[in-house]
């Protein structure tokens, strides 16, 4: 038996922050690749350190639903299950190159697949292309567009900023819009500052953030000047200085997320390459009927 | 019983193996099938016959058919949580996890044996409780099992009257608000709402739904029963910190275990949180406060109780001052009563004309308007000595 536990922070305080994960475990359980499916969390329940007794498999996949490698991936999520033989030069990562390694926890009799974070894989960046598609509702969106995605910088984490930058990096290879650019919240070039970064008339604005919350919410709308109040809202697209800004709220509320938490999975020897297919499928119907 | 199940045990009895479950014993030699069941005895039998004899007792096949091919292996959690539910005595089980936690019909069990009594009793319904659930389990045809899970303040309820669920996705959203609409970060707190009902569910399901409003209680509660449970008590997790938690580390400092106490009866008290507590200041030093008489146990202290603890932390850093405020002897208890009613969780109960109670909110303003300068200030005297 094999099972995926996606592994995510959760809150104390705002009850909407764990809905992305359970929608995203809820996709990947309609495909029925995994024999178990659970989600974990460092501030509700089960926590990180309960959740390995609760499975049966002995194959267990875990996958942490954060942006990037640091304090959570490489710290708090195997201190908290356990893992006793992680070092964090096993993922052998420059910080963003993480894929998985194979360890034993000590309470549970089990092996246990510890993957590198959903933000920095490959597929991540499909997915930021995915929202921006989401927010203009064109699945064609490209042409005439700039593309701005927004993390934290390096104040707090210096993997996070190295995350947008690498995705931005990718996604500028597609040569799908017309400019892409990583702006960042506390340092240069800031998302303040948005329009000053773009030729385009629309600029799709992703931020890299696994659920939506103060951040996403209150911080980067007002910031940008799509509106002077959060509360009051904002239009979509907003006019600000000119152009378009198409502001697609955090990344990791996209349906399409599940296929990355099974990517992980699958690079680490999971026997899911079909439910990969289903769910590229499924969540680009979900993400149409949605809008 | 069904055809299905006939044919499961005459091809589960060989030579080699036979089948014994809960008092039901079938083997198998050169002579036949042998039919043994605590008060009859069937040798020499044909396959035919045994059959026959199986059509007959179909009680013991059926039950030995579900803990076999429908419920999850023995030995398992679930297979022991799903016994526990149609209360099979398990005589190797602490007697704390035989049925406590408030229990209507604690103590009430089964012979494993007595396959009779107990499907008489499942005609009616077998109840368990688990925290503020009602786990109820009835036999469906041919001896499966359904379950029913609703809010033991719904134990008497018209089912018509409660909301119906069959999906266990939405046991989540039950569990997420309280009756008031706040948020519950603590699963186990007494605070789950009711007026609904999960029905029909599979012996699958009915573990779902309950892991979900209260999760991994059932793999801790099989760890205890195996005695095994493996508790971290304060000192160690509170060691384990790191980060912005890291500093929780400083509230220990050998000074005795009464800020311990203090959290345990603040956070872990049956009025606060269902859980059991077993975890205790450290292995030798064990904390006064009653962990509660929950069915299922807590083994290291919650994030909630971190989080609360490090802000303790800070707090508990300061001094304590002398200060020096002028209050009637009224105006002092109602400042008691005010605390109290915070704590208990009342305030919301406090009629806005119960002009008796030290909790009212024109009395409370009242004491502010006399009591409190313009920046707030009891009494006028400033926290600090500027
Ligand atoms: S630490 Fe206390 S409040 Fe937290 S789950 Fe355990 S018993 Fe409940």
């Amino acid at each position: 038996m094999q099972a995926l536990v996606i592994v995510a922070h959760g809150s104390h305080l705002n009850p909407e922050s764990s809905t992305p994960t359970y929608g995203h475990a809820d996709t990947i359980r309609e495909t029925a690749a995994f024999d178990e499916v659970r989600e974990a969390f460092w501030k509700e329940e089960p926590h990180f350190r309960e959740v390995l007794r609760t499975l049966e498999s002995e194959e267990v996949y875990v996958v942490p639903l954060f942006i990037s490698e640091g304090y959570f991936t490489e710290d708090v999520i195997p201190r908290e299950l356990r893992l006793d033989d992680w070092d964090p030069d096993a993922w052998e990562s420059d910080g963003t190159s993480a894929t998985h390694v194979t360890l034993d926890a000590a309470d549970v009799d089990k092996t246990v697949h510890y993957c590198g974070p959903v933000g920095t894989h490959d597929a991540m960046s499909d997915v930021i292309v995915r929202r921006a598609e989401s927010v203009t509702g064109d699945p064609d969106v490209g042409d005439g567009f700039g593309l701005a995605v927004v993390g934290h910088g390096t104040k707090r984490n210096e993997n996070s900023a190295k995350a947008v930058e690498y995705h931005a990096d990718r996604i500028r290879e597609m040569g799908r819009f017309e400019e892409v650019q990583a702006l960042f919240m506390d340092e240069d070039p800031e998302v303040d500052d948005v329009t000053d970064f773009f030729e385009s008339e629309d600029v799709v604005v992703v931020p890299l953030f696994v659920a939506d919350g103060y951040h996403t919410q209150e911080d980067i709308p007002e910031d940008m000047g799509l509106t002077d109040d959060y509360r009051d809202g904002w239009e979509t697209p907003a006019k600000v200085d000119g152009h378009y800004l198409w502001y697609a709220g955090a990344v990791g509320t996209e349906p399409l997320m599940a296929d990355v938490v099974l990517e992980r999975a699958l690079d680490a020897g999971a026997d899911v390459a079909d439910a990969v297919e289903y769910v590229k499928e499924h969540t680009r119907d979900a993400a149409v009927t949605e809008a | 019983m069904d055809d299905e199940q006939l044919a499961a045990l005459s091809a589960a009895v060989t030579v080699e193996d036979d089948v014994a479950f809960d008092g039901l014993h079938v083997t198998r030699t050169d002579d036949g099938y042998r039919f043994e069941l605590p008060d009859l005895e069937r040798g020499g039998l044909s396959e035919d016959e045994l059959r026959r004899v199986a059509r007959a007792n179909p009680e013991h096949v059926s039950n030995w058919y579900f803990w076999h091919d429908v419920a999850p292996t023995e030995g398992s959690a679930r297979f022991d949580f799903l016994r526990y539910l149609e209360r099979v005595a398990d005589h190797d089980a602490p007697t704390e996890t035989r049925g406590h936690g408030g229990d209507a019909t604690h103590g009430t069990t089964y012979e494993p044996t007595d396959v009779l009594d107990r499907y008489h009793a499942l005609e009616r319904g077998i109840e368990r409780q688990w925290g503020q659930l009602l786990v109820t389990v009835e036999l469906a045809d041919d001896g499966y099992r359904r379950y029913e899970v609703r809010h033991v303040d719904d134990a008497d309820a018209d089912p018509d009257e409660l909301d119906a669920h069959r999906e266990v996705r939405d046991a989540r959203d039950v569990a997420k608000f309280d009756e008031k609409g706040r948020y519950r970060p603590l699963k186990a707190a007494p605070t789950l709402v009711d007026g609904w009902r999960f029905t029909a569910l599979t012996s699958a399901e009915v573990v779902s739904v309950v892991e979900t409003i209260y999760p991994a209680t059932i793999a801790n509660w099989h760890r205890e029963r195996e005695g095994n449970l493996d508790v971290d008590h304060w000192e160690p997790t509170m060691a384990r910190q790191s980060g912005i938690y890291g500093v929780v580390q400083t509230w220990n400092r050998g000074e005795g275990t009464e800020h311990v106490e203090r959290v345990a009866e603040t956070c872990c008290a049956d009025s606060e949180c269902l859980k059991r507590r077993e975890w205790q200041y450290d292995e030798d030093t064990d904390l006064e406060a009653d962990g509660g008489v929950g069915a299922f146990p807590c083994r290291e202290p919650c994030s909630m109780v971190v989080s609360a603890a490090r802000q303790w932390t800070k707090l508990e850093g300061e001094d304590a001052q002398t200060y020096e405020f002028e209050l009637t002897p009224s105006e002092k208890e109602q400042l008691e009563a005010i605390v109290d009613t915070v704590a208990d969780g009342d305030v919301d109960e406090v009629r806005e004309a119960d002009f008796r109670h030290d909790a009212n909110r024109w009395r409370t303003r009242y004491l502010r308007e006399k009591r409190m300068d313009d920046e707030g200030n009891l009494c006028g005297v400033p926290t600090d000595d500027e």
